[in-house]
């Protein structure tokens, strides 16, 4: 039990507690001054988050992403990168699921997983090149993979019109059904909500990212670069190796957020107008998640309910979508400002120390 | 005649780290205008103590009186107005800007909305006079050397007003005549009425400039005396709890078979030109061979060569008969090399990892550790519990992030680590800097342990008496070239001087062949 007490009091579980509380009731105070009542907001939150076996679900989808993002922008930067690109990234997983999810006849158990791996291999691929460039000419990895997302988004749009249009239609054809890794039966239970086996595949990968960074030779390496460069390479460590491989494994998620989402949730390509927000999101939740694999599953949870809350709020209070992205934005700085959160809760912390 | 003024004194202070009481019921009393040394072992909670001071870390228990008025210093900016001011063993320096910007921080001097930078400069540049302090108000940080760096930092505490002015280690960083100006500099502040607390362990320093002495041990205050009532054996005695022998003894060297051979090296220097012009030099098994030099004459290169962090353009690298120019830091690591780096964190300690991590940062990979690619640690905790206990290092556990140990202690964790390879070649960079005199004795003794099992020591260092000491032959280093070697029991420290500023070359020239 005290050992309970003791997680619970922690300085690393009560900050970001503490961040959120306070992110909420700014926006409480922010929804107040533009004349909406923040308690029926919160209120149709939940209700929208919780309400419906089907909105859970959907709640659930929407995080699914946010996992893979938040997770490939977390490990680059325990290797001291700071990726912008699992935006990229995660386009180009989409394409390249759907070009095997499009262009192949496989069995099921064959097809799904091929177009999954081509995702997270084209993911990789895609940041690499960024490590590639940062290893090998210096370049600052925030200018390439910023520019690389572009790339991505244009690419994939053009490969979608140039080879998988769906005639008059702004997007490609179906991918095969045997491609296609949505979780029929959970689905059902859920009211027909888009539930996939990616979820499960997100759960995996936070695994994988623990295992890989704290429990390998590979990823003492990683860690090492990330936090002193100059005594790894004094150790004998490859850094620019490394910057490479932690570019390719970052990317490896965000890949296969991407492909999750065509093969689990779309089954099509759109053309996109825009850039999709996954990954940009990633990089909250990566903050939030204070780069530790548990800490992006519990950010991902909590900016995936936001987001897909904010429609109920949008509904039963009326609080505009912008209103909504005010109280998201107030949670991130709270976050990302400990320095305040701790003056907030500095009593606590020290009545904490004067009982042991 | 007014009685002299108490202008700190620290009642009581206490001060609890996980797992370590730093400081424990700490009495202080400085007077107005004196230069008040701490003196303690490494870890015995002297920056500690300082930080405390300094507002950097609030105790747990305890008063502090400034000018004889009870105060809560709460922060930095709170010690600031309280006209207390510290110089930081690392420096707080914005690289890219000028020394004058660096000063004014936060501090600006404005005309309107823009920053008067011409009265900016003026009243660095007058500053600097009055403590004679020369320093090029207009001088961008990174052009300017660590000891003007440190100036530079003095300044920035008169700017804003310091009275009282903390030194933590400030010589640990500077070459022997840097060291000179600055007692010089320290001796101007007390003249205008400043008052300084000085941290540091060369016990010649305390006798040189120092009016009183506090000995801190394991924590607690051991005395405080007056620097005439005392001499070095017998401080020395008090910080440590024993005898130090300062004579390093050592048998005589038996040296074999040559270990490393230099032949006619030539590299580049950051700055472009060759830092190392065809230098050549032998060391053997079971001897130590001193580098001496005055800083910046391509000691840095050479190690930098040798350990595989920078080409050589020409020449040849043979370490036991095997060739290694410009080969990997891994390959030449693993071919028999240990290296402790001259600066241990930038380049010596991962700070963030905890110390049974920084204890294998050379040999993760080497089966004992790494199984199929994963590491097996409950092996490398094994590993590290056994050289911190084999080293004396001071650390709550072997879990404890390596940036919360003392500057000795990480120091000996390192010594711990590069010893524990069993090289054939032991490199050492300025090894005890910022050590106490118990370590310093215990590093000097590792040292020769090694030569006498056989092992090649190259050890470089700026103080001289550490090399004339610890050293059986020494090479003396000039504008990149070997221009002389001597017999470390007939030189003394002019004939080194002399060489050192190229002005005597000696009979054979390069390495002795
Ligand atoms: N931030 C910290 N967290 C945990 N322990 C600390 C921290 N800072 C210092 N300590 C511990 O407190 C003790 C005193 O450290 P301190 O740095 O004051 O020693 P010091 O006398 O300045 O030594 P040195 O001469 O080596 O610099 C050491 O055992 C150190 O490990
Ligand atoms: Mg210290």
């Amino acid at each position: 039990m005290n050992r309970v007490i003791a997680i619970f009091t922690k300085e690393s579980f009560l900050v970001p507690v503490a961040a959120i509380i306070l992110g909420l009731l700014t926006g409480a105070v922010a929804m107040l001054a533009g004349g909406f009542n923040p308690i029926q907001a919160y209120a149709s939150l939940v209700e929208k988050v919780f309400g419906s076996s089907y909105n859970f679900g959907e709640t659930i989808r929407q995080i699914t992403p946010l996992i893979f993002t938040g997770l490939s922008v977390a490990f680059a930067f325990r290797t001291g990168l700071f990726n912008i690109g699992a935006e990229g990234q995660f386009i180009i997983g989409m394409i390249a699921s759907t070009a095997v999810g499009i262009s192949f006849d496989l069995p099921a158990y064959i097809h799904a997983p091929l177009a999954v791996i081509a995702g997270a291999l084209a993911g990789g691929l895609w940041g690499a090149i960024a490590g590639w460039l940062k290893a090998a000419r210096g370049v600052n990895e925030v200018i390439t993979t910023i520019m690389l997302n572009w790339i991505a988004l244009y690419f994939a749009n053009y490969v979608v019109k140039a080879f998988y249009l769906q005639e008059g239609q702004q997007r490609s054809e179906m991918i095969k059904d045997s491609a296609s890794i949505s979780f029929a039966w959970l689905s059902q239970m859920f009211d027909s909500a888009r539930l996939h086996w990616g979820t499960l595949l997100a759960i995996l990968a936070a695994v994988f990212f623990y295992i890989l960074l704290w429990k390998t030779k590979s990823g003492f390496e990683l860690r090492a670069v990330g936090l002193n460069p100059h005594a790894s390479e004094y150790a004998g460590m490859n850094v620019n190796r490394n910057v490479v491989n932690a570019m390719f494994v970052g990317g490896m998620f965000a890949g296969i957020g991407g492909a999750c989402e065509i093969l689990g949730v779309f089954h099509y390509q759109s053309i996109m107008a825009a850039q999709p927000g996954y990954g940009f999101d990633g990089i909250a939740v990566a903050l939030i998640g204070g780069n530790t694999p548990l800490g992006v599953i519990l950010g991902a949870i909590l900016f995936g309910m936001l987001t897909f809350g904010a429609a109920g709020m949008k509904f039963g209070a009326g609080v505009p979508v912008e209103l909504i992205r005010v109280v998201i934005s107030s949670v991130i700085f709270f976050v990302a400002a400990h320095g305040i959160v701790k003056f907030f809760i500095k009593p606590l912390l020290q009545k904490k120390e004067g009982g042991n | 005649m007014k009685p002299v003024q108490t202008v700190v004194e620290m009642r009581g202070i206490t001060k609890r780290f996980p797992g370590i009481i730093a400081n424990d019921n700490i009495n202080l009393v400085v007077k107005k205008g004196e230069i008040h040394a701490l003196l303690g072992e490494n870890g015995a909670g002297k920056s500690t103590l300082m930080n405390v001071l300094f507002g950097l870390y609030q105790p747990e228990e305890g008063e502090i009186l400034i000018n004889e008025k009870p105060v809560k210093i709460t922060s930095p900016s709170v010690a600031n107005d309280l006209g207390i001011g510290m110089v930081h063993q690392h420096f707080m320096l914005v690289e890219k800007f000028t020394v004058t910007e660096n000063i004014v921080l936060g501090n600006e001097p404005k005309s309107g909305l823009q920053i008067d930078m011409q009265s900016a400069i003026k009243a660095v540049e007058k500053l600097s006079n009055q403590y004679g302090l020369k320093v090029d108000p207009r001088a961008k940080i990174e052009d300017i050397s660590v000891g003007m760096q440190q100036r530079v930092e003095i300044l920035k505490t008169l700017y804003r007003g310091a009275d009282i002015l903390i030194f933590d280690e400030p010589t640990a960083v500077l070459t022997p005549q840097e060291i000179v100006e600055l007692i010089e500099i320290m001796h101007n502040l007390v003249k205008e009425g400043k008052t300084i607390i000085l941290i540091t362990h060369k016990l010649k320093e305390i006798m040189a400039v120092c009016d009183t002495v506090t000995i801190i041990r394991r924590g607690k205050v051991i005395d405080s005396v007056g620097v005439k009532d005392t001499n070095p054996d017998d401080l020395a005695a008090k910080m440590v709890g024993r005898e130090v022998n300062f004579r390093v003894d050592k048998k005589e060297a038996n040296p074999k078979e040559v270990i490393l051979s230099v032949e006619n090296i030539t590299a580049m220097g950051n700055r472009g030109v060759n830092a190392l012009n065809s230098i050549s030099l032998e060391v053997r098994s079971g001897e130590i061979l001193g580098i001496a030099g005055v800083d910046g004459n391509g000691q840095s290169e050479l190690i930098e060569v040798l350990t595989g962090l920078r080409k050589a353009s020409s020449g040849r690298v043979l370490l036991k008969g095997q060739d290694i120019t410009n080969k990997t830091p891994r390959v030449i690591s693993e071919s028999g090399l240990s290296h402790i780096p001259e600066d241990r964190h930038k380049h010596g300690l991962v700070l963030d990892f905890p110390m049974s991590e920084n204890m294998v940062l050379e040999t993760y990979f080497h089966p004992e550790f790494n199984k199929n690619g994963f590491l097996d640690y409950a092996a490398i905790d094994k590993h590290a519990s056994k050289l911190i206990e084999e080293f004396d290092v001071r650390t709550p556990s072997i879990h404890t992030p390596a940036r919360a140990l003392s500057g000795g202690n990480q120091q000996k964790a390192i010594i711990a680590r590069e010893v524990n390879k069993d090289p054939d070649l032991l490199i050492a960079a300025q090894p005890t800097r910022g050590l106490d005199v118990g370590a310093i004795e215990f590093i000097h003794r590792r040292l020769i342990e090694q030569r006498d099992k056989g092992k090649a020591v190259l050890l470089l260092s700026l103080e001289l008496d550490e090399i004339i000491n610890v050293s059986d032959r020494i090479a003396v280093i000039y504008e990149g070239q070997i221009v002389g070697i001597v017999d470390a029991k007939q030189t003394d420290e002019q004939e080194l001087g002399l060489m050192m500023s190229g002005g005597k070359r000696m009979q054979g020239g390069g390495n002795g062949e």
